[in-house]
């Protein structure tokens, strides 16, 4: 099994030690990692934007770049549902066919569904509160979503209980939107902070010490208001949890 | 970097109390479908059945509306096909006219609001009484519904005192809600029995049997069509739907999705003109066939106006109904007005965070924020598109489908983070406005990973 390691832009310049603690944790787990260096971004946030075309070009990239890989795996949930999603449509249209969508893993999925993690070595002794980001729950259904009325499960939960001394809670409103959205986060940004400051007060009521979760687009956002606003939470991408201690 | 909806939306947060409030009334309304959903063990397969049944509907549209026009006709109702807003309006003066009403009484619909009936009319010199409890108050303000189900969602019972003294004559300074519903009714109840004519919108018609059926909660519909002998019923043509058997997939979904309640109030059947009376049908297009050739937002017609999508989406619930530039709000409002006119509406395309949970509260399973996406990709071509977020899109074209110069990029990004405050933190970065901007890291994984790869 070799696994072609995706780390998006922005986890790549701002969070690295999340594509460390993912790099790590696979290695642990005697994944054949391999991180192609001429990667950059899945074109998402001009999708979002409205400017899907501008994506292409990245999707035909991605898509020659990871070609050798039976897996590729990233720490963003958002992305990896873009790739998932929305390569297959843009580049259908234009005539070619994706091969990445059908491989394209988050880290926490392909821990749960396919190296089937039954255990964990880690230890994090601190109370976290789940942040189930939009794109992770919906898209990619890490967990189950609260408007619908199937059995509950969560992969994210399901993984985190591995690692000795987690204590996990979830906020209220337990899946709202925390307001980021890629572009929307400047084009509304009114409505954006309202909704990032109603999100991080709602995680700081569990009275855990950390919020964590699969995506880390919402954690910066969500970061952004903690500290403007000089708030008492800490943030952790639940990778760097469940790679504790390697 | 701005629309309409952002900065009608940026207005109403300004009212942090009342903006809070509103956030808060309508989470009740989503955690209360969300309850009575999850009594149904067949719930998702509901959604499922309702979703396939208005899509057979709409694709045998022709051959059902045929069924329910010749069922409605032989039960001795007359049907009124309408191509426009306009059309809609002439014939239902034309009926009044004809039959010399000067006081039509009307419950809730929102084809009337969309075909602007009421100014219409009241021009023409009819009374025009809405009977709907927050379409009255509303009305008595010369406001538009800021919901479709719960139109006055963003007036406080003490306004509604407020208003009711000056109009009413109720009490001075009390706002108690049975106090004030009482007078409401006392008075409606008098407007009920001196009305020549009643008014209703449909929720659904009934192929099969040529049924109209509505559902309200305040059972207005029925004082409004049983005391005058004349009623008339405006209904959008993909209201229709096959048989009693679908009717009763709808009625399962359409409270406890709209209000969390098992069953509306009353759920009345109309299928004949009373005695000596007349019975009339308006079925209108106004530009829903034309959605029907429309692959990527076809499943709008699916739409059986429950509210849902308003009450979970959280930037509606935090910028209220009157921050769309459409007459309906909301996911399902974003999408019908493009459909109306993209020239005039496409402000209202900004209003979502693509966050899917109107995908999911949808009872028939309507693909929201998808279309919402797609919307967005029509915007440049339509000339519409915001030049900044076009211009920062083609940059990280630019820069991302280079990777020597993105990877240069990475290795001077943490410049920016030495870059003396007021550079970063002006009016010019939305960003910054409510938020600090991210430290980027002393070196990228690009950076370590090659370093690794030296070792």
């Amino acid at each position: 099994m070799k696994v072609g390691l995706f780390i998006p832009c922005y986890v790549n310049a701002l969070y690295p030690e999340v594509g460390i603690a993912t790099y790590k944790l696979l290695l642990s787990l005697s994944v054949e990692v391999d991180y192609p260096l001429d990667q950059t971004c899945c074109g998402q946030p001009m999708a979002n934007g409205g400017f899907e075309e501008k994506a292409l070009p990245l999707a035909i990239q991605f898509d020659n770049l990871f070609a050798k890989y039976d897996y590729i795996v990233a720490p963003s949930a958002s992305c990896v549902s873009f790739v998932k999603d929305n390569y297959p449509p843009i580049m259908e249209r234009n005539n070619h066919l994706s091969q990445s969508g059908k491989k394209i893993y988050e880290i926490c999925e392909f821990l749960h569904d396919i190296l089937k993690v039954e255990k964990l070595s880690g230890h994090f002794p601190h109370k976290v509160s789940v942040h189930n980001s939009c794109h992770g729950l919906r898209e990619l259904k890490l967990s189950a979503a609260s408007e619908l009325n199937i059995p509950y499960y969560s992969k994210i939960k399901t993984l985190l209980s591995l690692v000795e001394g987690v204590e996990i809670t979830e906020p209220q409103k337990i899946d709202e939107c925390c307001g980021f959205g890629g572009m929307y986060s400047i084009e509304e940004q009114a409505v954006s902070v309202c909704m990032g400051q109603d999100k991080v007060k709602n995680h700081i009521s569990t009275g855990a010490s950390y919020i964590t979760g699969a995506d880390s687009s919402c954690l910066m956002h969500m970061q952004g208001i903690i500290q403007r606003d000089k708030l008492p939470i800490k943030l952790i991408h639940v990778v760097e949890i469940l790679a504790a201690g390697l | 970097m701005s629309t309409r909806h952002s900065k009608a939306g940026e207005a109403f947060l300004k009212d942090k109390e009342h903006a809070s409030w509103h956030n808060e009334s309508l989470w009740f309304v989503r955690e209360k479908r969300d309850k009575v959903s999850k009594d149904i063990p067949e719930w998702e397969e509901l959604r499922e059945l309702s979703s396939r049944i208005k899509m057979h509907t709409v694709s045998h549209l022709d051959t059902y509306l045929e069924q329910f026009t010749k069922n409605a006709e032989a039960n001795g109702v007359i049907v009124h096909w309408a191509t426009d807003a306009s059309e809609h309006n002439e014939i239902v003066y034309g009926i009044l006219h004809k039959n010399n009403v000067k006081k039509l009484v009307k419950s809730k619909s929102m084809l009337t609001e969309e075909c602007h009936l009421n100014p219409y009319l009241i021009e023409m010199g009819i009374d025009v009484i809405e009977s709907d409890l927050g379409e009255r108050i509303l009305q008595l303000m010369d406001l538009a519904p800021s919901h479709i189900v719960l139109p006055a969602i963003h007036i406080k019972r003490q306004q509604v005192g407020e208003l009711f003294e000056e109009k009413l004559g109720t009490e001075k300074g009390n706002s108690d809600p049975t106090y004030l519903t009482r007078a409401a009714r006392k008075h409606l109840r008098n407007e009920f029995l001196t009305a020549d004519a009643g008014m209703t919108g449909a929720n659904f018609a009934i192929a099969a049997t040529g049924d109209i059926v509505v559902c309200t909660n305040e059972g207005n519909a029925d004082m409004g069509t049983s005391l005058p002998n004349l009623h008339i019923v405006s209904m959008g043509l993909e209201k229709v739907i096959p048989d009693l058997q679908s009717l009763a997939v709808f009625t399962r979904l359409l409270a406890r999705s709209a209000t969390g309640q098992p069953v509306t109030t009353y759920t009345s059947h109309f299928r004949k003109p009373r005695k000596g009376g007349e019975l009339h049908v308006v079925i209108v297009d106004n530009g829903r066939s034309k959605v029907l050739r429309n692959k990527d937002h076809v499943k709008t017609l699916n739409c059986i106006r429950c509210g849902a999508c308003m009450n979970t989406c959280p930037v509606y619930r935090r910028t209220g109904g009157y921050s769309y530039t459409y007459f309906i709000p909301g996911p399902i409002g974003i999408n019908l007005g493009m459909l109306k006119s993209p020239a005039d509406y496409y402000d209202n395309v900004s209003a979502c965070s693509l966050c899917f949970s109107c995908n999911n509260v949808c009872p028939s399973k309507i693909d929201l924020g998808q279309q919402i996406y797609k919307w967005r990709q029509d915007l440049d071509n339509l000339h519409v598109a915001d030049p900044t977020k076009k211009l920062i899109s083609g940059g990280l074209k630019f820069l991302f489908t280079k990777p020597a110069l993105y990877n240069t990029s990475l290795k001077m990004a943490p410049v920016v983070n030495i870059m003396p405050r007021f550079m970063l933190y002006n009016g010019l970065n939305e960003w910054g406005k409510g938020r600090e901007l991210p430290v980027f890291a002393k070196e990228s994984f690009t950076e370590l990973w090659k370093k690794w790869k030296v070792k």
